[in-house]
């Protein structure tokens, strides 16, 4: 086994490139999943069974089904029906729709490790529905949930190389057209295995700090 | 979509049953052998398996397949099957998730027992044989039941590298049609079938178990619905299983 360091040389420029492009997936992938994971988690507290049932199932289906199809799917298919996105923005959305039905269960039991005492308290001091969500309920829910989404952006970090498969350049993308053009498969995809392994390190060593500033 | 079609899909799913079947095996034994080497008393023991675990958890399961299938042909001289290259990758890779729910189940099993192995000169070996993880076993299966699920996600990604498994026939399909909403909702709708089979199985397992060690299910239900809701994370780095 021949190890060229001249190779990693040449490929680093790509490889910066497909960095930015990896974490920008991951950053707009992230806010997309908290988002709708959350919208999720409160349409399943409503009463009523006609909204429940249909957002349990869809969701269920989601999380049980690979995100390389759904790639997939929305990438061909969304076309078909005239809407048409760049690549990156398919990804993008694809990646927040799979978390998001993940984010959604940490929502729920966060949500339902809020004491009784707390709702009670609303209820007692009259306050509404809305105020009780928003100024009670979700800050100590979300408080208490914000190192489990962490884990998930970590998770969301190792599925971005499969937007490779639907024509996005990011780090594996990179590192396989580099390969593909100069015949060295070695170096550049060692490269990105490290690289991942670095981001995905530094990240859960912050989310550890920002843990111990929430959670006390 | 015609008959011929279909038979390529269902070549597809034969495919993704072989490795999925092949790469739980792996991964189980991976699993078990690095999670139990992980509570193990000498600390260049433990030092491996957590080292391992953290190379595998810390890279994409794609990167990896990408390695096995391109780098480790020219480095070590020798080009596997792509059966076994898909089931090598991914098999190592849940396996180091596997790893952490042992470890973590292992954990969680009364310290009493332990020592009451020792207390009656147990060795190690009968200690972890007899006691731990009869004790454990049980307690990891939500946990494996969600990895399983993850890992039949997982075996999707094979198609990338031109492996004919579900997806790459749906892709195939996609180009011979000219028309992508049919066939994907299809293979969608395939891989949840599969995923359900797979969670009534794990369950049925579970209550197997669970009535083996003397544990009612029926009364567990709640705490194993909570327990689900924080494992599901199969790349949750802080490990928190169990």
């Amino acid at each position: 086994m021949k190890w060229d360091w001249g190779a990693v040389r040449d490929f680093m420029p790509h490889f910066w490139d497909g960095l930015l492009v990896t974490l920008q997936a991951l950053a707009l992938g992230s806010l997309i999943s908290f988002a709708l994971g959350l919208v999720w988690a409160l349409l399943m507290r409503t009463p009523s069974r006609w909204v429940r049932w249909p957002v349990g199932a869809v969701t269920e289906f989601v999380r049980d089904t690979p995100l390389l199809v759904q790639l997939f799917f929305l990438f061909y298919v969304l076309p078909e029906w005239g809407l048409t996105f760049s690549a990156l923005t398919t990804g993008v959305f694809a990646i927040g729709l799979h978390y998001s039905t993940y984010t959604m269960q940490v929502y729920r039991a966060g949500i339902e490790a809020v004491p009784a005492g707390q709702w009670e308290a609303a209820t007692a001091l009259n306050l509404p529905r809305r105020r009780t969500w928003t100024a009670v309920i979700l800050p100590q829910a979300i408080r208490r949930v914000v190192p489990a989404l962490g884990n998930y952006v970590i998770s969301m970090l190792k599925d971005t190389p499969l937007l490779m498969a639907i024509t996005v350049l990011e780090m594996l993308g990179q590192a396989r057209l580099f390969s593909q053009q100069h015949f060295q498969f070695t170096e550049p995809l060692t490269v990105i295995g490290v690289a991942f392994i670095l981001v995905s390190y530094l990240a859960s060593l912050l989310l550890r700090a920002l843990e111990r500033r929430l959670v006390r | 979509m015609t008959k011929g079609l279909w038979e390529l899909v269902l070549q597809g799913v034969w495919t993704t049953v072989q490795l999925l079947v092949l790469s739980a095996l792996l991964a189980t034994a991976v699993s078990f052998v690095v999670g139990v080497a992980r509570t193990h008393r000498l600390w260049i023991v433990r030092f491996l398996a957590g080292f391992y675990t953290e190379v595998f958890r810390g890279t994409s399961a794609l990167v990896m397949i990408f390695w096995v299938f391109f780098v480790l042909p020219p480095a070590f001289g020798w080009q596997l099957v792509p059966m076994w290259a898909g089931t090598l990758a991914l098999g190592l890779t849940y396996g180091a998730y596997g790893s952490e729910i042992v470890r973590g189940a292992l954990n969680a099993v009364d310290p009493a027992q332990r020592e009451g192995g020792i207390a009656l000169s147990f060795t190690p070996w009968q200690r972890m044989r007899l006691i731990l993880l009869p004790q454990a076993v049980p307690e990891m299966i939500p946990s494996f039941c969600n990895l399983l699920i993850e890992l039949l996600k997982g075996t999707a990604l094979v198609s990338v590298m031109g492996m004919g498994d579900l997806a790459f026939s749906g892709n195939l399909v996609r180009l011979a049609l000219q028309e992508s909403a049919e066939i994907y909702t299809y293979v969608l709708l395939i891989y949840f079938v599969i995923a359900f089979a797979l969670t009534r199985l794990m369950r049925g397992l579970e209550k197997r178990l669970k009535r083996g060690v003397g544990k009612d299910p029926l009364h567990e239900a709640g705490a194993r619905e909570l327990k689900r809701a924080e494992t599901t994370g199969v790349g949750a780095a802080g490990g928190g299983v169990a």
